[in-house]
């Protein structure tokens, strides 16, 4: 009989690792050159840490020590840093910056191939308000990526606000807002409509409702943005003028970007490469996650999956023979 | 003009069984040229036309992976495969069908079963669906899965009920089967890589506006 281990998880052996090592040398260079330092916390916390309101963080994997107390396997790196800038750095001049090559823990779907323990490269920029901060976590993210040898990434920027108070602002009732974002969030636009439809709205504005969440696309998509939408397409087009050009021809914009996670307030990023259909990565603005860890601070941030950027490596390298 | 999917770089998933004409009907309005497809029942890949043929439940396997940018497939298969990373684009309309809960005519022994036994034997090709269906109206339900012929299930004892997709009730009325629920209305749904609907996102909507018009 052979050992396994457990569903959700694998050994990594000598030729893989040591191509998992040489990319994340390179996106650590990256990571250090904009002045990130790397820090390493326990893959164990409290479960107060991860549950506390605001945050909305839960993981799967509890276990209790031998106090009784109720830990959990961290389900991502962000909640762990604003809990140790909180208490480690409780008045250090801002911004702070901090870099990882962690591993997360998530639950699994069976049957799917689907990983319990990621490993994640990341960054959190801490002080640093929108737009020049969330500038610096997107130039760095697209130079790491570069750097890992990625040729055909991009990154979509979207805006977890957007939507919601769209919604809110065309007076769509609490409970059918919920239900609308939770078919976007699966992305069941046919679902969308059918909920939009059962409202009373007027033509126009169940129009522009359907139609705002699949805005997506180059620079092109903020061009003739009016009414509702002027705003936001503003906030784009100013975060576009303060990306240097290497880093702006990798961005798309995402009206309809929804993430799952429920502590992001602003600008949301998502990473895709064309030879993999699944992304890479993710990251944006949250801005009242440290204020839970007592350091009221705005913030931004994103994790790059290393295992889903090696496969998509692999797969560009595929595509080019 | 003929066109092809493969020039606006697009691959799409088609499914074979009986959304299969109705979806190259819908491709030759869209001006994309299906003869290949129509005369080669063997082939599977044809790549200068950008479709690729498979079973309707693989099509959410592909597009779900990325190996398709887009897919064809029924409403049915995309509840019993709810939980995967996909975007469903529209409702295309045709193929229209029904997933029933149906018994032996008579006395329902489904919820004869129900009241004596406190469970019921559901035969089915969709456990997922029929789990949850039962588990959300509060009745506890055991879930045999079959892979084809549900109807001989209830006739040979193996099961009280079937939850099976039924379009004209042919094949339930000549196996003495009465609909005794309606669980929903499936119609066949276009569905997209999100990926690929971030990366071709012209291209799809594109193609989603002429499938709209």
């Amino acid at each position: 009989m052979v050992d396994r281990t457990p569903s959700g998880t694998r050994d990594v052996l000598p030729d893989e690792m040591s191509e998992l090592r040489a990319l994340m040398e390179r996106v650590r260079a990256v990571f250090e050159r904009a002045g990130y330092g790397e820090v390493y916390t326990p893959a164990l916390e409290y479960e107060r840490t991860f549950a506390r309101e605001g945050t909305r963080v839960s993981s799967p994997y509890r276990l209790f020590d031998e106090h009784g107390n109720v830990l959990v396997l961290r389900s991502d790196m962000t909640v762990p840093i604003a809990r140790m800038v909180g208490s480690r750095y409780p008045a250090a001049p801002t911004p702070l910056r901090f870099c990882y090559f962690a591993h997360a823990y998530h639950g699994v779907r069976p049957q799917r191939g689907q990983s319990r323990e990621l490993l994640q490269a990341g960054v959190e920029l801490i002080g640093a308000p929108g737009p020049e901060g969330t500038v610096e976590a997107l130039t760095v993210l697209c130079d790491a990526l570069d750097a890992a040898g990625l040729e055909n990434f991009r990154v979509g920027v979207g805006d977890v606000m957007l939507y919601p108070s769209l919604l809110e602002s065309l007076g769509v009732n609490a409970e059918s807002r919920e239900l609308i974002l939770a078919e976007l969030t699966t992305g069941d636009f046919v679902g969308v409509e059918r909920e939009l439809a059962r409202l009373p709205l007027s033509d126009s504005d169940a129009e522009l409702l359907l139609r705002v969440p699949r805005i997506r696309g180059g620079v092109e998509v903020l061009e003739g943005l009016d009414g509702p939408l002027q705003q936001a397409g503003a906030g784009m087009r100013t975060l576009l003028g303060l990306l240097e050009p290497r880093t702006a021809q990798r961005v798309i914009f995402d009206f309809g970007l929804m993430h799952n996670l429920g502590y992001y307030t602003g600008a949301i990023f998502q990473v895709y490469d064309p030879a993999y259909g699944v992304p890479l990565g993710s990251g944006g603005r949250y801005d009242d996650l440290l204020g839970d860890f007592g350091r009221p601070l705005p913030a931004v941030g994103f994790a790059l999956d290393v295992e889903r950027v090696h496969i998509a490596l692999r797969a560009e390298e595929r595509n080019r023979v | 003009m003929s066109e092809s999917l493969a020039a606006s770089g697009l691959r799409l998933a088609v499914p074979r069984g009986a959304l299969f004409k109705d979806t190259l009907d819908l491709l030759d309005r869209l001006g994309i040229d299906t003869r290949p497809v129509r005369e080669n029942d063997r082939k599977l890949l044809f790549a200068e036309l950008g479709i690729i043929t498979m079973r309707p439940s693989d099509v959410p396997t592909y597009v779900e992976a990325g190996a398709a940018d887009l897919g064809i497939t029924g409403k049915d298969v995309l509840m019993e495969q709810s939980e995967r990373a996909l975007y469903e684009l529209a409702d295309l309309g045709y193929g229209r069908c029904e997933m029933v809960v149906a018994s032996e005519a008579g006395e329902d022994p489904g919820a004869d079963a129900l009241r004596r036994l406190g469970i019921v034997r559901i035969a089915t090709k969709y456990p997922r669906i029929a789990t949850q269906h039962f588990l959300s109206t509060g009745r506890q339900a055991e879930i045999v899965e079959v892979k084809g012929s549900v109807e001989l299930a209830p006739l040979t004892g193996l099961a009280d009920a079937i939850v099976d997709l039924t379009a004209t009730g042919t094949t339930l009325r000549e196996n003495n089967l009465v609909v005794r629920e309606n669980i929903a209305v499936c119609t066949a749904r276009l569905i997209a890589n999100p990926v690929a609907d971030k990366l071709k996102a012209q291209a799809i909507d594109a193609l989603v506006s002429r499938i709209a018009s």
